[in-house]
């Protein structure tokens, strides 16, 4: 959370990873307002709780013939984590990720930096940021 | 009166209630308030020059003073480039859509 006077965004994400381009730009928006020192606090829900999940597993490209080392696959775990180091303390990155979404997925298994939350998360989070974006899904 | 910055996503091709999104910016506008119209993904499919029937002309038709931006990023992504985009639409960034969430009387909506 930020403090008074800090500027922070807040966003609600529903998209599971691969799904549509809403993840790629919901991650750049995160990316450059942290970058400009604006913070940054996620609500993933639904399919959204499995962005964090710290087993995804990078594929090589066969279309270019690279490796998996060579390809370097950007997974949505490993950007996501790449933005927790952008927004390690100020500006700061808080991402909660929905218990009830979880539970019904399995999908507890996170990379560093997500936290455990609920409804009330985002409701804390769109009362304390300068603004909120709801993303949903069709 | 008060500021808008609507987030169109979806292709109105593919998706009829876009429709319905572009008719809130036109009376949003109407009404008196500040709208910007960001497309972004294939949203931007409609910046395209040479559509017919173009979701934008009739929006921009019904108000003038809404502002129509598209994310560079997603209209290189589809080959809008260069003399491709449509005049009326302005290329911009997600830098650019940053700075207008940051605001806290703005009013964000995605579609």
């Amino acid at each position: 959370m930020t403090t008074s006077g800090e500027k922070s965004i807040t966003i609600a994400l529903m998209d599971p990873p691969y799904e549509s381009g809403t993840t790629t730009t919901a991650l750049r928006i995160m990316d450059t307002a942290l970058r400009k020192g604006i913070s940054v606090n996620v609500f993933a829900y639904e399919g959204a709780v499995n962005l964090t999940m710290r087993g995804q597993a990078p594929h090589p490209n066969p279309v270019k013939g690279t490796s998996i080392e060579e390809q370097d696959h950007p997974s949505t775990a490993k950007f996501i984590a790449g933005l927790f180091t952008l927004g390690a303390d100020s500006p700061k990155l808080e991402w909660v990720n929905c218990g009830l979404c979880v539970d019904e997925r399995g999908a507890g298994e996170w990379i560093d930096g997500p936290r455990r939350g609920g409804p009330g998360d985002l409701f804390k989070f769109s009362q304390e940021s300068t603004n909120t974006l709801i993303i949903g899904t069709r | 009166m008060a500021d808008y910055v609507l987030i169109e996503s979806r292709d109105p091709f593919e998706y009829s209630d876009t429709g319905y999104f572009y008719e809130v910016a036109a009376d949003l506008s109407k009404a008196g308030n500040n709208v910007t119209f960001f497309l972004v993904q294939n949203g931007v499919l409609t910046a395209r020059k040479g559509i017919s029937n173009r979701a934008v002309d009739k929006l921009q038709k019904a108000a003038p003073g809404v502002k129509v931006l598209a994310d560079e990023f997603s209209l290189r992504e589809r080959a809008i480039i260069g003399g491709k985009l449509a005049s009326g639409v302005t290329s911009s960034d997600v830098d650019e859509l940053v700075d207008l969430l940051a605001v806290s009387s703005v009013k964000a909506i995605w579609h």
